[in-house]
């Protein structure tokens, strides 16, 4: 893990009083709201319904034990004990005061930890594959590049009143897990014909009230020019992007109106007139970054005689390796899967008890490291097949063990109308309500990988558009109504889900996504996740189940 | 009370303004004065003959690209924020001072906040008309009270990885 010194310590102590003086403004009554807001944005901090709310980065989701430890202290200190992870892989707190922020800064730059960036107009939290370093399947290892692009665009004085908020996300395997094609820019490394890693470079994807799919600007960027070629492209968007809409000011929209072969025409010759040596960071300085994010494996047996025979008398732990735990580059490893999907429990939330919990067992067995997933979940990257017994027990007792990872309870869900101003409709009981349906778990890996994605407005902050079966809440005449889409797909096979048909009453959503299951039960030929059926067939054997009684 | 501050050798001072600003429906007065693009494509070399000091005044939507050949012969180039998010002029400063090579003042006008300060002198920016009520000592602190940067601008400042390798000695 990237480890702050002295220098990266002081730069976000400066950070901290800075922001310690400006809300000794307001308090004082020298700020107003509207002169106070774009700084506390700036510092992930949210005025919503019932209170502030705190959004602390993790960047590209990788927590140490001491930080993981630190949020459960923050979350119990200054609010009501527990947290919500995010499709950004951040850390929300709903109930914070705005007198206890200055120390809520201060105790995370205690771990090297902050809220710079989480909000506000300017290059938001960097994620990468939560599976970085573990996994067999990456040709390089992401988080190094985001490491330097989150330091190149932290404070940046150029791009700090972009458009529109700007969302960057590095992945390195064949199989996506970032939604890199629904990020205005999204890099993934490969190698190229003569081996040589590189970028490409997809730009202008989004959700939102308009999805886009990102396009690929550049095949294949060599990996040292990456960020004169990030600053190529923010030049552009800051000085092309539009500004009289709000709506219409993301990068999607100016790589939509320009088409992506003007926009990529733009951003290179723009990047042409960039002197790199200026920007691009010296090898020693990669290298610098590169060895913290070295680990070692010791030397394990394939298969682990004691996690057999634990599976073989555990139905339980055998349906959690089923569905949480995932092959790992060294052998005897596993990559586990923490779910906070619990049936009936709030998608992403996590309590104090629970983050040290984790914490706990990252230190003992994942080599102290602890990820988070944009799909709202956690993981422990580094578990010794033996130990994961032991995990799975640990995990248990903390009501951590859902084995239900990709499957349909599997949700995410945004805070919805239970906290946001901004949305029209409930998304976590939506969650709750299928989940619960859902409970049995037999059924649900039956019907194997089903993604659910729910927004409680066109902010779209659930990815519905996305979402094997998305759902959208509305406002109908001041009733809350949910509208379905099928296809979607954040995966590397990024997609954006069809409506499916008039929006429903709550009360029957749950009961709808019954039937989209039984339709695809009935139709799948072997092998076929729901998304494959839905692409075979279309839509009109979903549609007509749904609608068929309204006719 | 001057409301210019100008960044002279290091040092934020509080200024009378020299240039006056002529907005495209009056008739310039005598001495220095700061004109619109459009006018000063029309009326810059009339102006400049009269042995006058020029600046010209950019809109955020405008692009400095336009000047390029005529940089050497004006003295100032005011960038126009229309509200504080508007952060295209961010990025004129930055193309004025490392592509261009502009060495005459580039001045922060319209919605100017200490709080764009740091970002403003880094930019390139050596002037800046506050409407905050800024005085020079609160804009010096704005700007100055960050130890380490993490990248390279138009300014002097090393980022933190030259720092640190200057450190170490490596």
């Amino acid at each position: 893990m990237y480890r702050y010194d002295t220098l990266d310590k002081e730069f976000l102590a400066d950070r901290s009083a800075e922001f310690r003086h400006q809300v000794a403004r307001r308090l004082a009554g020298e700020l107003t709201e509207d002169q106070f807001k774009p700084l506390r944005l700036k510092n992930g901090l949210y005025l919503q319904l019932h209170a502030y709310m705190l959004r602390i980065a993790i960047p590209y989701g990788t927590m140490d034990v001491r930080q993981l430890r630190q949020l459960a202290h923050i979350a119990r200190t200054y609010d009501k004990g527990y947290g919500h992870f995010t499709t950004r892989t951040n850390l929300q707190l709903h109930w914070i005061k705005l007198r206890d922020m200055p120390d809520i800064l201060d105790a995370l730059a205690e771990v090297d930890l902050h809220a710079m960036q989480t909000s506000g107009d300017c290059v938001r939290n960097v994620t990468a594959d939560p599976r970085a370093g573990a996994t067999a399947e990456e040709v390089d290892d992401p988080r190094v590049w985001a490491e330097v692009i989150r330091q190149f665009t932290t404070l940046h004085p150029e791009f700090s009143y972009l458009p529109r908020k700007f969302k960057i996300a590095v992945t390195a395997s064949p199989h996506d897990r970032t939604a890199a094609k629904t990020h205005d820019v999204g890099l993934a490394l490969k190698r190229g014909r003569d081996g040589v890693l590189g970028f490409e470079v997809m730009a202008g994807g989004g959700l939102g009230r308009s999805p886009y799919i990102g396009q690929t600007i550049r095949e294949h960027l060599p990996v040292g020019r990456v960020l004169s070629y990030i600053q190529a492209i923010l030049r552009v968007y800051n000085r092309l992007g539009r500004r009289d809409n709000k709506n219409k000011a993301r990068i999607k929209i100016l790589v939509a109106q320009m088409g992506a072969e003007a926009f990529a025409r733009e951003v290179e010759a723009e990047w042409a007139l960039i002197d790199g040596s200026q920007v691009d960071l010296p090898d020693t300085e990669l290298a610098r970054v590169r060895a913290f994010f070295a680990t070692s494996f010791e030397t394990r047996p394939a298969i682990s005689s004691i996690f057999e025979s634990a599976k073989q008398e555990d139905a339980g732990l055998a349906r959690f390796a089923r569905n949480n735990v995932h092959a790992h580059k060294a052998a005897g490893y596993g990559i586990v899967d923490v779910s906070l999907k619990a049936i009936g429990e709030t998608p992403g939330d996590c309590s104090a008890e629970q983050m040290e919990a984790i914490a706990d067992l990252a230190e003992r067995y994942s080599k102290g490291e602890v990820r988070v997933t944009h799909e709202q979940n956690l993981v422990l990257p580094h578990v010794a097949l033996d130990d994961v017994p032991a995990v799975y027990a640990g995990l248990k007792a903390a009501g951590l063990a859902s084995a239900n990872i990709n499957l349909v309870s599997d949700i995410i869900a945004c805070p919805g109308l239970d906290y946001c101003a901004l949305a029209n409709a409930r998304a976590i009981p939506i969650a709750q309500d299928i989940a619960k349906r859902f409970s049995d778990p037999d059924l649900a890996e039956r019907v194997g990988e089903l993604k659910i994605k729910i927004s409680g407005c066109i902010n779209a902050c659930g990815h519905h558009h996305v979402g094997h079966i998305g759902i959208l809440g509305v406002d109908k005449k001041g009733e809350e109504y949910y509208q379905l889409t099928l296809g979607g797909s954040g995966a590397e096979d990024a997609e954006i889900g069809k409506i499916l048909g008039p929006a429903l009453p709550a009360e029957r959503v749950a009961g709808a996504i019954d039937d989209l299951v039984e339709v695809y039960l009935r139709e799948r030929r072997d092998g076929e996740r729901f998304l494959d059926t839905y692409r075979r067939t279309g839509l009109q054997p979903f549609k007509e189940a749904i609608y068929a009684e309204a006719h | 009370m001057p409301k210019l501050i100008r960044l002279v050798g290091g040092e934020f001072v509080a200024e009378d303004d020299r240039f006056t600003n002529v907005a495209d429906d009056e008739s310039a007065p005598k001495g220095d004065v700061i004109i619109s693009l459009t006018r000063f494509q029309s009326e810059g070399d009339a102006l400049l003959a009269d042995g006058r000091d020029i600046g010209v005044r950019i809109e955020a939507g405008e692009t400095v690209d336009a000047l390029t050949y005529d940089l050497p012969r004006i003295s100032l180039v005011a960038l126009n924020f229309p509200t504080f998010r508007d952060g295209r002029a961010f990025s004129s400063a930055a193309l004025l001072r490392e592509r261009y090579g502009f060495k005459g003042e580039v001045r922060a006008v319209g919605d100017v906040w200490r709080e764009q300060a740091r970002f403003m002198v880094r930019c390139g920016f050596d002037a800046f008309e506050p409407v905050d009520g800024s005085t020079a000592e609160a804009w010096a602190q704005a700007s100055g009270d960050f130890r380490h940067v993490y990248q390279r601008a138009a300014d002097t400042l090393e980022p933190i990885y030259v720092e640190r390798e200057a450190k170490h000695g490596l």
